[in-house]
């Protein structure tokens, strides 16, 4: 299962694509992608908002799925989706606590 | 301090309005990403983790409270309300918006500041000892000098796109607290039998994937060679260094493949060249720079001040902070003062917005409106006279900044690590919080000494693990964090490379062996005044490997 993120171009928030060709700031929000198919049409939907000056970079990360919830494979995405570790009040953590 | 003149301040401002119109392009469509980045990079901008992150430059550490409380309004303004204080004397901004960062450069150049080279193939932000100026043990000031090398580099037409990025240290005392021996070139200051100022010279020193120590290409360079024989180290590494891979592109890899031998005669040959041009130092410029950092007019004053050691003596708290977090002025009755950035269980070289704004208060009433960075990730009042100790201190606790640990165990470098940067196998700050939540009880520190930790959250090593007394360096094995543990390394005038001591540790367990190798040296030391670095140069690493791995 794969998910695309990247970092909006204006204010370098990180977001993953969402449904309908959306950006989404929550990674619960988050697309999940299976099979190769719905991942290349998902890229080039991703590219396009690299065209179109919406986003500054774009990959695609590995997740699963652990109790409805989707989290990346790798530490790096994990914090990118949450936030700096030590600052638990900063990043999106600070929202998903909250909301 | 030095003032930008006109050509300075036309300067900045241009390339402020530049970036103004690289980003006005970029948000246009006018310019694509892959022709914004190297523009953005030459600005001190880079995309991170969650976020850009501006670098801003900090010329040698030093700044004023005008400039400091400029940052800390940066930090509240445009970003969340903290900055981060690096290793390369610079602070960085985790949160900038890239819509924001031509009017966070125009507020910068408000104050003579910029991000100009804190980034790209170029020569870097010059680095110098913090206590430059006010040291005891000083043979003259390196900022002069500092501020020349950075004149001479800023834009300068043939090395704005070297292999790789260049890095210059210098230190006008023999006790060598800028890690010169670490840098592409390192520069010591130095006086011959004449008394003429001069320099020792070090190239290809550098930590990274490949740490090395700087090799002396000089004992003595007059000082009306710095540029001349800067120029020629820079051209012939801008000729002879590797472009065909980026990590043996620095000039350690020219001096480690081509040889030293080899390698000085080219750089004599090509200093012979244009020694007697116009890059020869004259006198005149020299002081004409020199008057810049004209130390403040201080006063002799009583090296001993009744309240300050009735206060030791009551306040224990206050008495860690003057064993530890002072340095010996050149004036009697003054210290250079030690502001930890690095509080118990707290994040290294982190410091709020109001903090900047109390560091910048503290300069002015107490500190002739001098402050330094230390590539420690601390913050100095270069200029504080002894009985204004406790005043300054009481202000320093309300603010949480009076931590007695200079120097200590606890006065950990890290790097952002995986928290922040895009770059990271691992994180490195909360091994630093970790360490300094076991070790943080005032008396524990005290008794284990000296002792340098340093923090690299991947192998570039911008936490400067190579070098630390214990370093650890963060990696990734098969998807967690794991770290490597080195001893013996050092950045001053014995520099040396740490060792890596055996297999890695878990983030779970890396504390706990740090703890072991601390409680092994605790009791094989001969006493309290043989330092942690010491015991290993004398006893070795076996006893510590044995401590952590057992027999065989
Ligand atoms: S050492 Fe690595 S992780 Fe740490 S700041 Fe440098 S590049 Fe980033």
């Amino acid at each position: 299962m794969k998910v695309i993120t990247g970092n909006r171009l204006l204010d370098g928030e990180v977001v993953w694509l969402g449904e309908n060709g959306s950006w989404v700031e929550l990674l619960s929000q988050a697309r999940v992608l299976e099979g190769s198919d719905e991942l290349a049409a998902a890229l080039e939907v991703a590219r396009q908002s690299l065209a179109d000056r919406v986003m500054v970079d774009v990959y695609e990360i590995d997740v699963t799925v652990e109790d409805g919830r989707v989290v990346p494979v790798r530490l790096r995405e994990i914090i990118r989706a949450a936030g700096p570790t030590v600052l638990p009040h900063l990043g999106k953590q600070a929202r998903t606590a909250t909301a | 301090m030095y003032r930008y003149d006109e050509f300075d301040q036309e300067f900045v401002d241009q390339r402020t309005a530049q970036f103004a119109d690289q980003v006005r392009r970029r948000l246009a469509g006018e310019l694509s990403e892959d022709e914004f980045k190297p523009l953005r990079l030459m600005n001190g901008l880079y995309l991170q983790l969650h976020a850009y992150m501006l670098r801003v430059a900090i010329p040698y550490g030093t700044l004023n409270g005008r400039q400091m409380r400029k940052l800390a309004h940066i930090a509240r303004t445009y970003d969340r309300g903290y900055g981060h204080f690096t290793t390369r004397q610079n602070i960085q901004f985790n949160w900038p918006r890239l819509e924001d960062t031509p009017r966070i450069l125009q507020e910068l150049a408000e104050v003579e500041m910029h991000a100009i080279q804190t980034s790209g193939n170029c020569i870097r932000n010059v680095t110098a000892d913090h206590f430059a100026g006010a040291a005891a043990d000083e043979i003259a000031d390196p900022r002069p000098y500092a501020e020349i090398l950075r004149q001479w580099s800023s834009i300068h037409p043939e090395f704005t796109f070297l292999p790789r990025k260049f890095k210059i240290a210098i230190t006008g005392a023999p006790h060598d607290r800028a890690a010169v021996q670490v840098h592409d070139i390192g520069l010591q200051l130095a006086r011959n039998d004449a008394g003429e100022i001069g320099f020792v010279v070090f190239v290809g020193g550098g930590l990274g994937r490949t740490p090395m120590i700087g090799r002396k290409v000089r004992d003595f360079l007059p000082e009306e060679d710095l540029l001349a024989y800067s120029e020629a180290i820079l051209r012939v590494y801008n000729r002879y260094g590797r472009r065909d891979n980026k990590y043996k592109a620095r000039i350690k890899i020219l001096v480690h493949e081509t040889g030293l031998e080899e390698l000085k005669a080219d750089i004599e040959a090509e200093f012979d060249k244009i020694r007697h041009g116009v890059l020869r130092l004259p006198e005149e410029e020299v002081h004409r720079i020199e008057a810049y950092f004209a130390p403040p007019t201080l006063e002799v004053l009583a090296v001993t001040d009744a309240a300050v050691e009735a206060r030791k003596a009551s306040d224990a708290a206050f008495a860690q902070f003057v064993a530890h977090n002072l340095n010996p002025h050149r004036v009697p009755g003054h210290v250079s003062v030690t502001i930890s950035m690095k509080p118990i269980g707290g994040i290294p070289g982190d410091a709020s917005d109001a903090q900047m704004d109390v560091i910048a208060d503290l300069a002015e009433r107490y500190g002739h409106d001098e402050i330094r960075i230390s590539h420690e990730q601390n913050v100095i009042l270069p200029h504080v006279a002894i009985r204004d100790l406790p005043a300054l201190f009481d202000v320093l606790v309300e603010h949480k900044m009076a931590e007695g640990n200079a120097g200590l165990i606890t006065d950990i470098i890290a790097c952002p690590g995986m928290d922040y940067c895009a770059l990271a196998t691992a994180r490195s700050i909360p091994v630093a919080q970790e360490i300094s939540e076991r070790f943080g009880n005032a008396e524990r520190q005290a008794e284990v000494g000296e002792l340098k930790i340093k923090i690299s959250g991947c192998i570039n090593a911008c936490g400067h693990h190579h070098v630390g007394h214990i370093g650890i360096l963060g990696l990734e094995k098969k998807g967690e964090e794991f770290y490597q543990i080195t001893l013996g390394g050092s950045a001053n005038e014995e520099s040396s490379i740490g060792k890596i001591v055996g297999r890695g540790f878990s983030s779970e367990t890396v504390v706990d062996a740090i703890e072991t190798l601390v409680d092994t040296y605790l009791g094989l030391r001969t006493s309290k005044e043989e330092t942690f670095l010491d015991a290993y140069r004398r006893i070795g690493e076996e006893p510590f490997k044995e401590a952590l791995y057992g027999i065989g």
